[in-house]
């Protein structure tokens, strides 16, 4: 099993890896040199690495999304350059060994370790807060699942360096990822790494699941429930209920892997249309897990923002619910061309369909809670409308591939590629931010800065589009998706542009990370001075609200930093030294 | 650490007193999710269950009677447990063990009796990597084994710790009723196991 | 009905941003056969209505956010208003009536265009169809002309205006059999058969591809479709038969071996049944006759092939 790795695993004859390893290493040295230095040992890992707070726990999923973001993001810009320099008989600089390295792991980090770990952050810093509970039910629980994430992304990277990565895309459909055709070391790190994760995410599932349910307030009942938090509700009883589907899917793989069991193999009696609709089963309603909560918080920042409650609170709650439901029968749209015959993909397409239904009922929504309002145009509501913008289209080529007709040649094209990155940056991406933004004071005790926010926010929506438009019409174009070099020319103008669209998202994500780091740096420096003088003032936004925030008033709405300070030991402190005990 | 045993969290959790009800009632979610899992394999079975690829089918292979005394033990098992709670609630040490030690027998005769039903099958060449019918009775099968495992082995935990002073405590009474969910719900799901892989193969 | 709005949407066609980038051939809006004209329409349809919805909710998007900016006081500014029914009966109704336009097309074409159908009307106008036998192996496609007792590698000829009957398998792992610019793709899985029925309307040289991720030789898996006339394709024919391989199952497990940027290659001559004892294979010796639904055994030609393991 792990014994397939030699020291001969360690690709040192790649340039590319020794250089990034280096880069690596002398960044961890950094870290580390700089935490002995300022002597911050002790407090790193009583504060922090054992704290069961859900407060701490939520921001480092955070920073573990942020970090993902940044691999993530490097492999992105490594796919959009090859595929930009591999044309007509250039090989590019990525073999396919390492090109399809690379694609998979993009894939796999940005779904599995940036959006559920960012999800997961965003609902263990606000929904404690927003039901009025001290912590989640089982705190413990919550950071035995953090660490699980955290190991798995531990694993994942550490393919990069050491023997390699799974080369059969991000859900690794069988046969190829059989014994048979992937006989390497790289699928064995993807089943352990998103085995690990999911049964991480299964129990924050469970956690956050029983913490809404049991741990409101007094007097907060359904219809009072923040918006966000009935998200973060549907959300959690869809991990529920997809996440062991997951668990066994893979596990199935991983048993034909190491006993030679058949249940995906091609001989056998093994069956890869039993992968397709377990993996999809759990796959579909996993982009409603990311997507519902960043609705949340676009409801939440509408609001706010337009100083008006909600329009249609109620009639939200019930398009959130209608989404959860419909997203169980659904998932044979991504194999219409398997040939399971047209009654099946009839029934399967209109039922996509529908779900556009609720969705468009959530932008009018927001459309009508904007109507008649006193909208503040700062930062966050800037992403608001891009998503409303970007999202719309997301939506209709959405609708497009749900048609099995048209799906039978947009299918496997990079039009499919531009589609779901439209609704996952355009809707979750953007949504996750947005949110960082809106909560960020609450984290923090300040205000992230709003010229850089709005800046960030241009070179996002305008980077979208350079870099997927392009993809929509290279899809038109017959082109696939994951090819390593191609010949078409048409298909190389596409490329060109969509790799610039490419590098500007790639500088505003540095620009902007190390902008606000050195913002964070400086505001925590001044903090003394910054949080006194804006804490009045940020911490209800300025804005008028749906009935449920009013909680603000509540005293955990203290910012953290602040509690942290106040309480001479922490709280995390004790629950952590008891779990230990 | 014992006095606050029924407030795990400390004392100052005055905010949400039903703390008990959380962990049987998170316990419970969980198990929901188990039942999911359990689903799947059964789905897989049931996609996969003509898939001989060749090999034996169930009615070949499948002597109802092993198995009708394992589906004994355990539902008897699931008895003899429940008088064990009915101890515990009626604050009976003593008696409470000996169902617990009559559970833990039970259970572990049915896992023996299932082992040997497997290794019989992979001796006479019908071991899950020979077709994917057997493949998905396998991984089902011992999913469910493996799982009574961990049940044999808290049960071994709570009659150790029953010695301590922690024993018939609100947190250890939590933990005697999640057990109990876990043996009685092993039970439902060994029941349609019997069912839909044993009776249906062999009929 | 589609046939007539068609011209219109043609007239449409320059306004869709991709045109921009004039010089570039669409495949997919540019097809060359009936299947892959009926797959265009019903996209354009559905961008047109989807359109219909999707620019004035960005027009009103913008256009709020700019009227009901804090900085215009003169705007009107209702701060407790959450709830109207009027406005929630248009939000429901308006995406459910789109969906209930477009739920009937798809309904409709789900069995229009279900590639297992065979295109009757072509049949119709006298032509007899063309079976050919599609087999995916690592990295390279196979075709078998069971008729013509013919099969080549990575060159697909067909005659214009003959409808083809595609059976699709695989020998290695699933991928997809997508020619763009004939229209709908199907998959191609070890131990099944799928089913394609595609026409070439027009005389050329087409990118067939596999559009689903085969592994390290994918990017290079593709085929040329080379549809000609009648009497250019018996040429091609006699060409094929003219060539020195043929292909049985002895020599079939070197054709089928793992290989990258695999050459053009003709078969004069192939073993009857080659791609039938190929899908028996996976199913312990038998295949189902897909026209009488007969079980088949083909233990006899399996034992010949090497079984993969």
């Amino acid at each position: 099993m792990l014994g397939k790795l030699t020291l001969s695993a360690i690709p040192l004859d790649v340039p590319i890896l020794v250089g990034t390893f280096t880069g690596v290493v002398i960044v961890a040295l950094a870290v580390l040199g700089a935490i002995t230095y300022f002597g911050k040992w002790g407090y790193l890992w009583r504060e922090w690495l054992t704290s069961v707070d859900h407060k701490r726990l939520g921001i480092m999923y955070i920073v573990l999304a942020l970090v993902m973001l940044f691999r993530g993001f490097a492999d992105a810009v490594m796919m959009r350059s090859q595929l930009a320099l591999a044309y007509n008989g250039n090989p590019g600089y990525l073999p396919p060994h390492h090109y399809d390295q690379v694609f998979s792991a993009h894939g796999t980090i940005m779904i599995f370790f940036m959006a559920m770990a960012f999800m997961t952050g965003l609902l263990n810093v606000i929904v404690p807060l927003q039901i009025g509970a001290r912590d989640v039910a089982f705190p413990f629980l919550n950071s035995l699942s953090f660490w699980m994430t955290t190991i798995s992304a531990v694993l994942i990277n550490v393919s990069l360096f050491i023997g390699e990565f799974a080369q059969c895309g991000w859900l690794v459909y069988p046969p190829l990822s059989e014994q048979q055709f992937s006989p390497g070391v790289g699928v064995d790190y993807y089943i352990w790494a998103v085995q690990l994760a999911g049964v991480g995410t299964l129990l924050t599932g469970v956690n956050f699941f029983v913490t809404i349910v049991k741990m409101r307030a007094p007097g907060m009942d359904w219809m009072k429930l923040p918006v966000f938090t009935w998200t973060a509700l549907v959300t959690v009883v869809l991990i529920m209920a997809v996440f062991p589907v997951l668990t066994v899917t893979l596990g199935e793989l991983a048993l034909d892997r190491y006993l030679g069991m058949h249940f995906f193999t091609n001989d056998g009696g093994g069956s890869v249309q039993l992968y397709l609709s377990l993996i999809w089963t759990w796959g579909h309603p996993e982009v409603y897990i990311l997507i519902l909560p960043a609705f949340g918080v676009f409801s939440e920042i509408t609001q706010t923002f337009s100083r008006k409650p909600l329009f249609g609170y109620r009639v939200m709650v019930y398009a959130t619910l209608a989404i959860g439901v419909l997203s169980f029968i659904v998932w044979v749209h991504h194999f219409f061309t398997m040939g399971a015959g047209p009654n099946v993909n009839a029934f399967f397409g209109v039922a996509t369909m529908i779900i556009a239904v609720p969705t468009g009922v959530k932008i009018f929504n927001w459309l009508f809670t904007m109507y008649k309002g006193r909208i503040q145009l700062n930062g966050m509501m800037y992403w608001v409308i891009g998503f409303m913008v970007v999202f719309s289209i997301g939506g209709m080529t959405g609708v497009m591939m749900a048609m099995p007709a048209a799906d039978f040649v947009l299918h496997n094209s990079l039009f499919l590629i531009a589609h779901f990155h439209n609704v996952i940056i355009g809707g979750v991406y953007f949504g996750y931010v947005a949110g960082l933004n809106f909560w960020w004071p609450k984290v923090l005790g300040f205000k992230m800065n709003e010229s850089w926010g709005k800046r960030a926010f241009w070179c996002w929506f305008i980077g979208f589009f350079v870099a997927f438009v392009p993809l929509y019409i290279a899809g038109f174009e017959g082109m696939t998706r994951r090819m390593n070099h191609y010949d078409n020319a048409d298909w190389h103008v596409q490329m060109l542009i969509a790799s610039g669209g490419a590098a500007s998202l790639l500088w505003v994500l540095s620009a902007s990370c190390c902008r606000s780091m050195s913002r964070s740096v400086i505001a925590i420096l001044q903090r003394t001075v910054t949080s006194r003088v804006i804490r009045g003032m940020h911490v209800r936004w300025n804005g008028r609200c749906h009935r449920p925030r009013r909680l603000t008033t509540s005293p955990f709405y203290r910012t953290f930093m602040e509690s942290i300070r106040s309480i001479p030991k922490s709280r995390s402190v004790v629950v952590a030294m008891k779990a230990r005990r | 650490m014992a006095n606050l045993s029924a407030t795990p969290h400390g004392s100052a959790h005055d905010d949400h007193e039903h703390h008990g009800t959380n962990n049987v009632f998170g316990f419970w979610v969980y198990l929901m999710t188990d039942c999911i899992l359990f689903g799947t394999l059964f789905a897989t079975f049931a996609v996969m269950r003509t898939q001989f690829a060749g090999g034996p089918t169930g009615k070949e292979l499948f002597e109802l009677n092993g198995v009708g005394l394992e589906t004994a033990l355990l539902l008897l098992s699931s008895i003899t447990f429940g008088f064990g709670m009915l101890s515990a609630f009626a604050q009976k040490r003593g008696a409470m063990l000996v169902w617990l030690a009559i559970t833990f027998l039970l259970g572990l005769g049915f896992l023996v009796l299932e082992l040997r039903e497997f290794a019989n099958l992979i001796h006479e060449g019908a071991g899950p990597d020979r077709s994917a019918f057997l493949s998905a009775f396998f991984t089902l099968v011992a999913t469910h084994g493996l799982h009574v495992t961990c049940g044999l082995v808290w049960i071994a935990i709570v009659m150790i710790q029953s010695f301590t002073p922690q024993v018939f405590t609100t947190r250890y009474m939590d933990k005697l009723q999640c057990l109990s969910l876990f043996w009685h719900f092993l039970d439902i799901v060994w029941i349609c196991v019997f069912t839909f892989v044993y009776l249906l193969s062999v009929i | 009905m589609i046939n007539r709005f068609l011209p219109k949407l043609r007239r449409l066609l320059p306004l869709t941003p991709a045109l921009f980038l004039s010089g570039c051939t669409l495949d997919l809006l540019d097809p060359r056969g009936p299947v892959g004209i009926q797959n265009r329409n019903i996209i354009l349809i559905e961008l047109a209505v989807m359109l219909s919805i999707v620019i004035p909710v960005i027009i009103m998007t913008l256009y709020f956010a700019w009227k009901y900016r804090e900085t215009n006081t003169s705007a009107e500014y209702l701060p407790n208003w959450d709830h109207s029914t009027k406005i929630e009966f248009f939000v429901w109704g308006i995406p459910a009536v789109v969906i209930i336009i477009l739920g009937t097309i798809a309904l409709w074409t789900s069995y229009t265009l279900d590639p297992y159908r065979p295109l009757h009307s072509a049949e119709a106008a006298g032509r007899k169809p063309l079976n050919v036998e599609v087999v995916a192996l690592d990295w390279k496609w196979l075709f078998i002309y069971p008729d013509q007792g013919i099969a080549t590698v990575n060159q697909l000829a067909v005659p214009v205006n003959t409808p083809i009957n595609f059976r699709i398998t695989s020998d290695a792992v699933m991928t997809s059999f997508f020619i763009p610019r004939l229209g709908s793709q199907v998959y191609a899985m070890a131990g099944m058969q799928t089913q394609l029925h595609l026409l070439a309307s027009a005389p050329g040289d087409y990118l067939g591809e596999a559009a689903h991720y085969t592994g390290r030789g994918f990017s290079d898996m593709k085929f040329r479709t080379l549809a000609m006339s009648d009497d250019d394709f018996n040429q091609w024919v006699d060409k094929v038969k003219g060539a020195s391989d043929s292909l049985d199952s002895a020599d079939y497990p070197q054709v089928a071996a793992p290989q990258e940027a695999a050459p053009v290659k003709y078969f004069a001559h192939v073993q009857p049944n080659l791609f039938d004892s190929i899908v028996a294979k996976y199913n312990n010796g038998m295949v189902i006759d897909k026209s009488t639904g007969q079980v088949m055994h083909m233990q006899s030609a399996m034992s010949d092939m090497q079984m993969k393991e």
